[in-house]
């Protein structure tokens, strides 16, 4: 079994968000990239697969030079290949047109991609390799198990959750459940160093309109101070949360 | 070229996002010009659908559909899209729509805003606001694309009534077996509590309660207002409740009218995946919490005190208001 695990290169939780030219630019400086969370859980099942099925397992990125350290980062993970699109990631759609090409050029049987990046919680990748590809498509997984070409899938649902039966080539959308918080691996020293010297290939983007843009960024309005209440007085909580937020 | 909306149900009955983005697009279709059909699979009483600004439900019937495939769903709204010759698709942020909204994009060769928080700034260009970086930041994202897909936050625009009446007709997508080769073979679901995707109110517990043996106190102030309750993620990672109940960054965004967070000291992914809820109360008998400053209304005290006289005054305010 071939898989292909998409990494987006994001801002890690705790940075500072701030934007650049009149607010049309994200402001990198001085901000941590890591790998994104729900992709993590997706390279880390993919782990899973490769050490107990055999399969092999390939990461792909869509971005310039800098976001290779977070695809070094995977294959210290355990990754066998990277590969990098060399282009902007500006919109669902087109990095999901470069994904396509990728995935058909390589004939993955299991693509898993975050369900949603941290930084612009698109949620569209997954969905939209699977429609261009034409491969079945599981989304917010939470539990993936494969036999032979058949793939059992759970989701999660709004209240539950959903078991599902399908044949490959899949497309999943993976977010924690996947694996557990604990199973996710720090690359030790070892992994770091053979990191080195696995393949990293970058290749051309491949023409693709660019439809949707973000056009401009805005902070949320600044929030006033929290309002205290003393725990002897709930009552006074009551009447704030019924009167003034009207939340009651 | 009406604009076209699929309003989610459930059970035969829609959901309260269906008429929210029912609302947004009665809206949407005032800034065209135009008129607001609905699409509805398996749906509930189309003529509820009218109070909220649909002029035209197509009612797609069958119990092919009966069970979920996001793959079929999307080939019946994309017939139902090209048949009224819209440009502009309104759609809700649950779970299925999520997983239907990518397919229907590439299907109709459209864009897709995601995320999306209020009314679209201009028509022309089609220009919408979203959130971002996870609720610290919102984007204006611009269309380009002939038909425009619109992903509308849940809670995010809120109901509002109108006088008109819709008209219902059949609609028949023709669907092949491609559809469903996604099959759902269990759904494991409670149906006696609410879900925090449709909760208006959501109570969550956090490290501070000590035990899952002191959950009965979450519950039974959730019981109170009618709210779905949550927890931290540590609470999730040590067992003492179900994964499905994590709130934060990697787990259930939620964006509630009200979120009460009892005992969660308020970590930067918790805050992020909360941040959406428009008023929050914390209690927390530690003053440094990190919360607090994220909160509106705050209660320094230990919950264990704390929590039972609240659901006591929350008896009593609730029978004098009923």
């Amino acid at each position: 079994m071939k898989i292909l695990v998409c990494i987006s290169h994001v801002p890690d939780t705790t940075s500072k968000i701030n934007f650049t030219d009149s607010d049309t630019k994200f402001d990198t400086n001085g901000v941590q990239f890591v790998i994104n969370p729900n992709d993590e859980f997706g390279l880390t099942r993919a782990m899973w697969f490769k050490e107990k099925q055999g399969a092999s397992v390939d990461v792909v990125n869509v971005g310039g030079p800098e976001t290779e350290p977070t695809l070094r980062k995977a294959l210290a993970i355990g990754a066998d290949n990277a590969i990098r699109v060399n282009t902007e990631a500006t919109d669902g759609l087109y990095v999901a047109k470069q994904l396509t090409k990728v995935v058909q050029d390589g004939g993955y049987d299991l693509v898993i991609a975050g369900r949603e990046s941290i930084d612009y919680n698109g949620g569209m990748v997954p969905g939209m390799i699977a429609a261009l590809t034409g491969a079945n498509f599981v989304n917010t997984c939470i539990g993936l198990e494969i036999e032979g070409d058949t793939a059992t899938a759970i989701r999660e649902i709004d209240g539950g959750k959903e078991t599902s039966t399908t044949k490959l080539p899949l497309v999943v959308g993976g977010q924690k459940g996947l694996v557990e918080e604990s199973d996710l691996r720090i690359p030790n020293m070892r992994g770091i160093m053979m990191a080195r010297k696995k393949p990293l290939t970058v290749i051309d983007p491949v023409e693709a309109g660019q439809e949707t843009k973000a056009v401009q960024f805005e902070k949320p309005a600044p929030k006033g101070d929290v309002k205290l209440v003393s725990p002897d007085n709930i009552q006074e909580l009551i009447d704030l949360l019924h009167n003034e937020a009207k939340a009651i | 070229m009406s604009v076209l909306v699929y309003t989610e149900s459930e059970g035969g009955k829609f959901k309260k996002s269906a008429f929210e983005v029912a609302s947004y697009a009665k809206e949407v279709a005032a800034m065209m010009g135009t008129t607001v059909t609905a699409v509805s699979i398996n749906g509930g009483d189309s003529s509820e659908l009218g109070t909220y600004g649909v002029d035209k439900v197509l009612e797609v019937k069958g119990d092919k559909l009966s069970s979920f495939s996001a793959k079929a769903y999307a080939d019946a709204i994309k017939q139902a899209a090209e048949n009224e010759g819209a440009k502009v698709v309104v759609v809700s942020s649950t779970a299925d729509s999520k997983f239907i909204a990518p397919l229907l994009a590439v299907n109709l060769n459209a864009g897709y805003a995601s995320n999306v928080v209020a009314l679209p700034e201009s028509a022309s260009p089609f220009k919408v606001k979203r959130t971002a970086f996870t609720n610290k930041a919102f984007n204006i994202t611009e269309m380009s694309t002939d038909v425009k897909i619109v992903g509308l936050s849940n809670n995010a625009f809120g109901l509002k009534e109108n006088s008109g009446a819709a008209t219902a007709e059949a609609f028949e997508p023709s669907l092949s077996d491609a559809d469903f080769a996604v099959q759902v073979t269990a759904v494991d679901k409670a149906t006696d509590k609410v879900s925090i995707a449709d909760a208006e109110i959501v109570v969550s517990g956090g490290r501070g309660l000590k035990g899952p043996e002191n959950w009965h106190m979450i519950e039974d102030l959730a019981d109170v207002l009618g709210a779905a309750t949550a927890c931290s993620k540590p609470v999730s990672d040590m067992g003492w409740r179900p994964h499905g109940e994590h709130v934060g960054q990697t787990g259930k965004p939620v964006a509630s009218n009200l979120y009460i967070a009892i005992g969660v000291s308020g970590a930067i992914q918790h805050l992020a995946g909360i941040n959406a809820s428009k008023v929050k109360v914390v209690i927390n008998n530690d003053a440094e919490a990190p919360f607090f400053k994220a909160a509106d209304y705050g209660i320094v005290g230990d919950a264990f005190e704390v929590v039972p006289k609240l659901i006591e005054k929350l008896k009593e305010f609730k029978s004098n208001n009923a």
